[in-house]
């Protein structure tokens, strides 16, 4: 499904990724681990096509993404869920709003917005606070809103960059536990994490980066 | 553009600018100050085209005519002026309405009136009084007068003086003061435009840059770039319907109290021009604030979309 072939992306005085190869499979759950300035954010803004690489190319499926024009890829993210450490919900939507316009984003209709949007705040357990705005939610509350928008318009890949940075381990744990069940419905989750607990809680694939570059990659270890 | 899209960017539009609350304000305040200088350009281009046309007015050339001049040839010489495409009114004067009106100009001076008895005849002979269309166009008259044309010919011999090569010095001065208060007050409006243009241009591009992130956020889910300038857009448009009608109602009471106290120096009732026409106004400042807004919200917002 996503396919990075001998990926680099050089900024004027550092290297973020060195020569990165990988691929992920449809229906796949991968962490990627490593230390701040490993590479991690920058890999996955090369999927999203916020940034082209140096050298190399990025696929999703059989399409370069940064060949694409601007209108083929909006048509793309919507194939995509994200989720930021930062949750970057839009502050000025309340919690209704903010998964309605991903909705809208896309075209569906008033209708659609009004039956699915409940459904989806029940899953992350936010039906109380449909009608709150961003600042009035706690960490927590706010993550499971972006997981909420990032997965109601049921995307082929979730793609999570550090999504439990800012949360304690409670709230972690119940983040966590939502990724895998969206997993276990087929959705591909590609997860950036410096939280070794996560990894092992989640228990699958695992690419460890360092200095830009993959150093170990558990699935040629099985 | 779909219905439902049209309906969706309005609908946000509207519920950011209630929720931007401040800012909005602002914005809103900022095009209203735009707006008013507009306005006070056009009531001011009022009161100076209204002067100057009280000027112009006052400039004409008299054309005397030697005593006992047949009033026929008058007459011919009338006609042949009226025809002349600068001119815009000529009017007689006969020798006798002349030496009425100037008895009745001296009336208190008796010693004049005396002598005037005692010569018995009229000393005085009939004049044209002829105004042209602009100011510049005299010299053309008072050339057309000395030329050897068929309209006017003969007409030396009973044409007495003209006063136009007394009056020219003062009417080249005129006209220069004229074309010149005219350039200076396009200039000056041109400057006042350009400077509130590029005052607002900032403010909403400030009110865009604070939603900067936004922006980039709408994109990553997946949201055209119509849909995320739309609501922007919107936000600008009810920021030039709320600026037009809060400069609307500003310049009631001030120009009705213009009308009361300042009509004698202004030469012009500033609060029946603002009146008469109020729809004009009206146009051209919800011409402006929206176009304005709408112009500055697209570029400004261009400027995130396209990282």
């Amino acid at each position: 499904m996503i396919y990075f072939n001998n990926v680099s992306k050089i900024y004027k005085d550092a290297t973020a990724l060195d020569d990165v190869t990988f691929t992920i499979e449809g229906g796949e759950f991968v962490s990627i681990v490593g230390h701040s300035g490993a590479g991690k954010t920058t890999l996955t803004r090369m999927i999203l096509a916020e940034e082209p690489p140096t050298e190399g190319s990025v696929f999703f499926e059989s399409i370069n993404v940064h060949e694409l024009k601007s209108h083929d890829l909006t048509k793309l993210r919507r194939r995509i869920g994200v989720v930021f450490q930062d949750y970057k919900l839009l502050p000025n939507k309340t919690a209704y709003e903010n998964i309605a316009f991903a909705m809208e984003a896309v075209g569906k209709t008033d209708e659609e917005i009004k039956s699915d949007v409940p459904h989806v705040l029940e899953l992350v357990d936010l039906t109380h606070r449909y009608n709150h705005f961003p600042h009035q939610l706690s960490g927590g509350e706010q993550q499971r809103l972006a997981i909420a928008r990032a997965i109601i318009n049921q995307p082929e890949l979730i793609l999570a960059d550090e999504p439990t940075g800012n949360l304690d381990p409670v709230n972690t744990h119940e983040i966590v536990e939502i990724f895998k069940k969206i997993n276990d419905l087929g959705t591909t989750v590609i997860l950036t994490t410096h939280n070794r607990g996560v990894i092992e809680s989640v228990n699958k694939r695992v690419i460890t980066m360092e200095n830009g570059k993959i150093i170990k990659d558990t699935k040629h270890h099985k | 553009m779909a219905p439902t899209v049209v309906k969706r960017i309005v609908k946000a539009g509207i519920l950011n600018f209630r929720r931007s609350g401040l800012v909005s304000w602002a914005a809103v305040l900022v095009v209203t100050i735009t707006l008013s200088v507009i306005t006070a350009i056009i009531l001011l281009q009022a009161v100076l085209y209204f002067s100057l046309a009280q000027i112009k007015d006052k400039v004409d050339v008299t054309i005397y005519f030697t005593v006992g001049a047949p009033e026929s040839k008058i007459m011919t010489l009338k006609s042949s002026l009226e025809k002349l495409p600068e001119v815009r009114e000529v009017t007689y004067v006969s020798a006798e309405e002349a030496l009425a009106i100037f008895k009745e100009r001296h009336a208190s001076d008796y010693p004049t009136i005396q002598a005037l008895d005692e010569i018995g005849d009229n000393p005085l002979g009939g004049y044209l009084n002829v105004q042209a269309k602009e100011i510049s166009q005299y010299e053309n008259i008072a050339n057309f007068l000395q030329s050897d044309n068929s309209l006017v010919l003969g007409a030396s011999s009973i044409v007495d003086k003209v006063n136009y090569h007394q009056n020219k010095l003062v009417i080249d001065r005129l006209n220069n003061i004229i074309g010149g208060a005219q350039k200076l007050g396009f200039l000056i409006t041109l400057i006042l435009v350009i400077i509130t243009i590029i005052i607002t241009f900032n403010t909403i591009r400030l009110t865009i840059f604070i939603a900067k992130e936004e922006i980039g956020v709408m994109r990553l889910v997946g949201a055209s770039k119509m849909q995320v300038r739309g609501p922007f857009m919107m936000e600008a448009v009810i920021y030039g319907l709320l600026a037009t009608f809060l400069t609307l109602l500003i310049f009631l009471p001030v120009t009705a109290w213009l009308g009361h106290n300042m009509t004698n120096f202004l030469g012009i009732n500033m609060y029946d021009y603002y009146l008469s026409n109020f729809l004009q106004i009206l146009v051209i400042l919800l011409l402006s604030g929206i176009i304005l807004g709408i112009i500055s919200s697209y570029l400004a917002v261009r400027k995130y979309l396209d990282k």
